[in-house]
């Protein structure tokens, strides 16, 4: 299996909404052994300021690794799930990400170079917030990148 | 209550945290992150691609790691910026049944750069296990009042 070398630059758009509910934050948070207050008790994050519940730093993964997914799952990239690696990942985040927000993510592979057998995948993914409303309108919350090795053979 | 930005200096120590992993954290994390794929929580299958064995998640790591720095900070929406390099896995044994750890990652940081006119921090974690650095450049930026 070999990796489409022209996956560089390809983009996909922004597909399913991903809505943020409370019991998810809290769920996310006790799988990384998270204890603040302010992904679990309402009270104590409008005491910090905040609309609602604040999704750990890293809950974003959930969305992009969800957006990454039409890549991987695209017969064209020639990408075997079983022999991808996470190299290295990063958040930046616009705003925090709140229970009640309603995501969407748009996916840009912005590298693919040749490494042995294999080869280093970079993404990036846009997400947004939709605002109520329904009126098209959305807001930056994160910029996630992330680069997958996918092994050759005896790597 | 939150560090001010004036009191901290670089090379300053936020403190350590001790993680014990189990196999059924791992499959905790596989349910609330939707990555499923089995070299996290299947032995054959992992040894089978040529692991040494079931690996904890990257993110996982990631995820615990930052817990740190959320705490320092006292308010998670302060961490505006986090990024890491995974450098080794992290091998988690089996050890259902019994009350051990199949993993300890050991998790400390200090100030790295303070940055006076964006008002941030950036947090440099040192991440290890088994005598082991599994995180390389984990880095995160705290935004302080």
């Amino acid at each position: 299996m070999t990796i489409n070398p022209d996956l560089q630059g390809r983009s996909y758009p922004a597909a399913e909404v991903y809505d943020v509910g409370r019991e998810k934050i809290r769920e996310f948070a006790r799988a990384v052994k998270a204890t603040h207050p302010a992904h679990f008790d309402v009270e104590a994050a409008k005491a910090l300021g905040h609309k609602d519940l604040v999704a750990p730093p890293t809950f974003a993964i959930i969305i992009a690794q969800r957006a990454d997914a039409q890549l991987i799952e695209d017969p064209d990239a020639g990408i075997d799930f079983s022999r991808v690696v996470h190299a290295d990942q990063r958040f930046i985040h616009h705003r925090p990400i709140f229970a009640g927000d309603r995501l969407v993510a748009e996916l840009h592979v912005d590298g693919v170079r040749a490494m042995g057998g294999g080869a280093m995948i970079t993404t990036r993914q846009e997400i947004f917030a939709l605002n109520d409303g329904g009126n098209g309108s959305r807001e930056a919350v994160a910029t996630t990148t992330s680069s997958i090795l996918v092994r050759g053979e005896g790597q | 209550m939150s560090p001010s930005f004036h009191e901290l200096s670089a090379g300053q120590d936020i403190g350590s945290r001790t993680i014990e992993v189990t196999r059924t954290d791992l499959v905790k994390y596989a349910g609330a992150s939707g990555d499923f794929n089995p070299i996290h929580w299947n032995e054959a299958f992992a040894t089978g691609v040529e692991l040494p064995g079931v690996i904890a998640h990257g993110m996982f790591t990631m995820g615990a790691a930052v817990q740190l720095v959320t705490d320092w900070a006292g308010d998670p929406a302060a961490v505006v910026d986090f990024q890491t390099r995974f450098t080794k896995p992290v091998l988690v044994t089996d050890t259902t049944g019994t009350p051990d750890a199949g993993a300890i990652i050991e998790v400390s940081g200090a100030i790295g750069k303070l940055d006076a006119e964006a008002g941030t921090a950036r947090v440099d974690l040192t991440v290890v296990a088994a005598g082991q650095k599994v995180l390389m450049k984990a880095q995160a930026v705290v935004r302080l009042s």
